[in-house]
């Protein structure tokens, strides 16, 4: 079957993503990132972009290196920990931060992509993410209103796809990727390996093909690791 | 490790019972999957998108799509699954996290907990851990006793911003276990050759001895 979703080169596949634009990205640390969409992007130079992804890389890889690149106006993230560049531009007022539990950031970018507008959870109750939140009693206990969030584009990595775009993960790279593929208007998905549609089985597909627009082979991944962590046998 | 992190350590793994699904949090927490004995069929959820987390690997079999939340690369047990981070989190919100336990920088006395944000300095965001505190059926936070200056962690009211209100059912630190009880705080174990006088002394919070309260040997 022919596809319409298959680009060839990642240079087309980011080439309208706008300044300004707000992207959804998949990942955990290094963990399943969109890495060669990040480095189209960069190579792109769009900037002022809002960018809702657990984590924002490391100085000089994953979305840290359109950090470096100053493309990112604001980070809608969990945890920030890793990266000098991020400190640096967030205290000197140039990177904007919405931080935000990693279960309610997860089940915002779900919420986004289910078409639900938002939802109640006790997440953040008596901390500062509370402040300026709704909130409301249910069977005698509080939670505050989160909204669901959807992006002008999703940018993830997959392990396999077939043409029509179903995709199937590996480990734990799957984490954000699949609600990520849910709530871009365009989901953009870099793969491992592209399959005809009819070779992965039904029951096994992570994400269906109706959230996917594009999608494409990355060569030769990096597939960094931040904690190498071994026992010697 | 250090005497006091080993104490604490060792006292927190007797909180993990057979049969239990358990998230240990980043650092010390961490240490605690070392000591579950070989016999108990416990299952450790990584909040990445994993509950079975087996032992570091091999050197030279790592697999950088195989990593536990604090990003270090990991191995899985049989009877392991993986699922995405909105799954995992309805786990951890839904309650069906049986434990978790975490590390902390401040515990209030009415179980209030501090452990993710100093300001002045960076902030480096919550994680998983306001989740977690609002969402597991047992929270138990491990910590050292007093701070590098001597200090009291455990406060009448926390200084630093809160992860959670009212989410600690457990405290464990190198002196001391304490509860966390609808009447407040009561202090029910002190750690081997420690006295109720030093935990007053060292303990800015006000609590009360349990009637069972017990010094480990």
């Amino acid at each position: 079957m022919k596809s319409s979703k298959l680009v060839t080169s990642f240079s087309e596949a980011v080439s309208d993503i706008q300044d300004g634009a707000t992207l959804i990205v998949g990942g955990f640390g290094l963990c399943g990132i969109p890495e060669h969409s990040i480095q189209a992007l960069k190579e792109q130079g769009t900037k002022d972009l809002t960018v809702v992804s657990n984590n924002c890389g490391v100085d000089d890889w994953g979305l840290g290196l359109l950090l470096a690149n100053k493309q990112i106006k604001k980070m809608v993230s969990s945890y920030v920990g890793e990266n000098k560049i991020f400190e640096q531009q967030f205290l000197s007022g140039e990177l904007e931060v919405e931080l935000t539990p990693q279960g309610t950031l997860a089940e915002r970018i779900r919420a986004g992509g289910a078409g639900i507008p938002g939802f109640y959870t006790a997440t953040g109750i008596g901390t500062p993410i509370a402040e300026g939140k709704e909130v409301k009693e249910f069977d005698g206990k509080t939670y505050l209103l989160e909204r669901g969030i959807v992006g002008d584009f999703a940018l993830v990595k997959a392990w396999k796809a077939d043409t029509l775009g179903n995709l199937v993960y590996r480990k734990t790279s799957r984490n954000f990727n699949p609600l990520a593929a849910m709530a871009g208007k365009i989901t953009i998905a870099e793969v491992e390996e592209i399959v005809e549609a009819g070779e992965l089985n039904p029951d096994e597909i992570h994400t269906p093909g109706i959230y996917v627009q594009r999608i494409l082979v990355g060569t030769n991944y990096q597939k960094r690791i931040e904690r190498r962590t071994v026992v010697h046998a | 490790m250090r005497d006091t992190r080993l104490t604490i350590v060792k006292r927190a793994v007797q909180e993990i019972k057979d049969g239990m699904n358990v998230n240990l949090g980043i650092g010390m927490p961490t240490l605690v999957a070392n000591e579950i004995p070989q016999d108990f069929n416990v299952l450790l959820q990584s909040e990445n998108g994993l509950l079975g987390i087996g032992p570091y690997p091999i050197d030279g079999q790592e697999d950088p799509d195989l990593i536990n939340a604090g990003k270090e690369t990991i191995t899985t047990v049989p009877g392991s699954s993986f699922f995405d981070s909105a799954e995992s989190f309805a786990m951890i919100r839904g309650g069906h996290i049986d434990l978790a336990i975490l590390g902390g920088m401040e515990v209030s006395e009415n179980g209030d907990l501090a452990n993710w944000m100093i300001p002045g300095k960076m902030v480096k965001g919550m994680g998983g851990a306001m989740d977690l505190v609002n969402g597991a059926k047992r929270v138990v936070v491990i910590m050292e006793h007093v701070n590098k200056h001597g200090e009291s962690k455990i406060k009448k009211e926390c200084s630093l911003p809160l992860t959670g209100k009212q989410v600690v059912h457990r405290l464990i630190t190198d002196l001391a276990v304490f509860d966390f009880t609808p009447d407040g705080m009561v202090l029910i174990e002190t750690a081997s050759g420690v006295t109720v006088e030093e935990v007053k002394q060292k303990t800015e919070a006000t609590f009360t001895l349990s009637p069972l309260l017990l010094e480990v040997q």
